[in-house]
């Protein structure tokens, strides 16, 4: 069922009143822009949901301060509350409150059948570089801990570059926030 | 207006212009990735700090006469020289991280909790640059390039910070006349440069260019 068709059956009948569930149901719809596996929802970046009246509050943690989907998702999620049938409010939160632990389970699992290693855990302090130089970091094709770093920075801030020994596969490495 | 946070704001947009400037010609591939990620990420947290400061970052980041900019000289250079572009990184690097982590602790915690997302996202940046500083601290060409640029660094910091970098970076303060030039409140001639290329689009379309 399309978002139109749906829409189109709300506002058809008696209006029922939009809810929580509803929201985050729509959400769970909405790509990431630059990852498409994983849906907003699962990337984490959706913080609240709040509905009274018809007017949907949402907060929304951008994931890196200079992605460039940062406007597009934004215009998704005030897209999906208003073919609800209700008014969007998404507000961006720009603070720590975002980090990679903040990705599902679903979305981990989605990320490295797509061929993107997981992130590791977030520390207390910022990640440093003998972290990423260690070979904890799996290779997400053959599963062998015999990788390396190959570079920091990857084609979208959210990522680096990793290289298996074993299979001889480069790979990337979804950075720890 | 804050005036720190304006020349946070200042710095991270012009060094992102400035490390932008390398994207295509950086002496190797992995080099083009990772000051194109940089200049982003830079850019992006001018425009986080811009929005704490005004509702239009880009009125804010484009719309100023070159004097009312706050950017440090540092990050004003054009550097074309990759041993004088690596030692800008790391000493910027370092001289962010003493004042971050002070906004950290900053009593608006709107403040407080931007300073610690950019953080945690310039802990890439002092990995790159910690990386290549292992490479090339004993290269004559870049001790050098070090000793050219660190009155410039010491620029990026109110004076009462300035022993904390020292300490950092195990480099000596030099005498106040040869910081003349070389402090937030001076600007480069390079600077009117950027400015004009910088505000091009903007300039043609002052209400917000349509693509």
């Amino acid at each position: 069922m399309t978002d139109m068709s749906r829409s189109a059956r709300r506002s058809a009948g008696p209006r029922s009143p939009v809810t929580e569930s509803a929201v985050w149901a729509a959400f769970e719809e909405i790509p990431d822009p630059e990852i498409p596996v994983v849906s907003l929802v699962e990337l984490g970046v959706i913080r609240s949901v709040d509905v009274q009246d018809g007017h949907v509050r949402v907060e929304f943690t951008p994931t890196f301060l200079g992605c460039p989907a940062l406007e597009v998702m934004k215009r998704a999620l005030e897209e999906k509350v208003a073919a609800l049938g209700a008014e969007p409010e998404v507000q961006v939160i720009a603070d720590d409150s975002w980090s990679t632990d903040k990705i599902t389970a679903a979305g981990l699992e989605k990320l490295r059948a797509a061929g993107f290693a997981p992130p590791a855990p977030r520390e207390a302090s910022a990640p440093r570089l003998v972290q990423l130089q260690s070979n904890v970091f799996r290779c997400p094709y053959c599963g062998s801990t015999q990788t390396r770093l190959e570079n920091i920075f990857g084609p979208t801030p959210c990522r680096s570059l990793r290289y298996c020994e074993s299979c001889r596969q480069p790979f990337e490495q979804f950075k720890t926030l | 207006m804050n005036e720190l946070l304006l020349g946070l704001a200042d710095d991270e947009l012009v060094i992102g212009w400035r490390d932008s400037e390398w994207t295509g010609i950086a002496p190797m591939l992995e080099e083009d990735v990772a000051f194109s990620s940089i200049a982003q990420n830079e850019i992006g947290h001018a425009r986080a700090v811009y929005e704490l400061l005004a509702d239009d970052a880009d009125a804010l980041a484009f719309d100023r006469p070159l004097d009312e900019y706050r950017c440090a000289p540092l990050v004003e250079l054009r550097l074309l020289d990759w041993a004088h572009t690596i030692a800008r990184r790391w000493l910027y690097e370092e001289a962010d991280r003493i004042r971050i982590e002070a906004l950290m602790e900053d009593a608006d915690p709107a403040v407080a909790g931007l300073a610690a997302k950019i953080d945690r996202e310039e802990a890439y940046h002092r990995m790159h640059a910690e990386l290549w500083h292992e490479r090339l601290r004993d290269e004559p060409r870049f001790r050098d390039a070090v000793a050219d640029l660190w009155p410039y660094a010491l620029g990026v910091l109110p004076p009462d910070q300035r022993e904390q970098l020292a300490a950092r970076v195990s480099l000596e303060i030099p005498s106040n006349n040869v910081l003349l030039g070389k402090e937030r409140g001076s600007h480069t001639d390079e600077l009117a440069e950027l400015w004009n290329e910088m505000t091009t689009v903007r300039r043609s379309a002052p209400a917000g260019a349509q693509w």
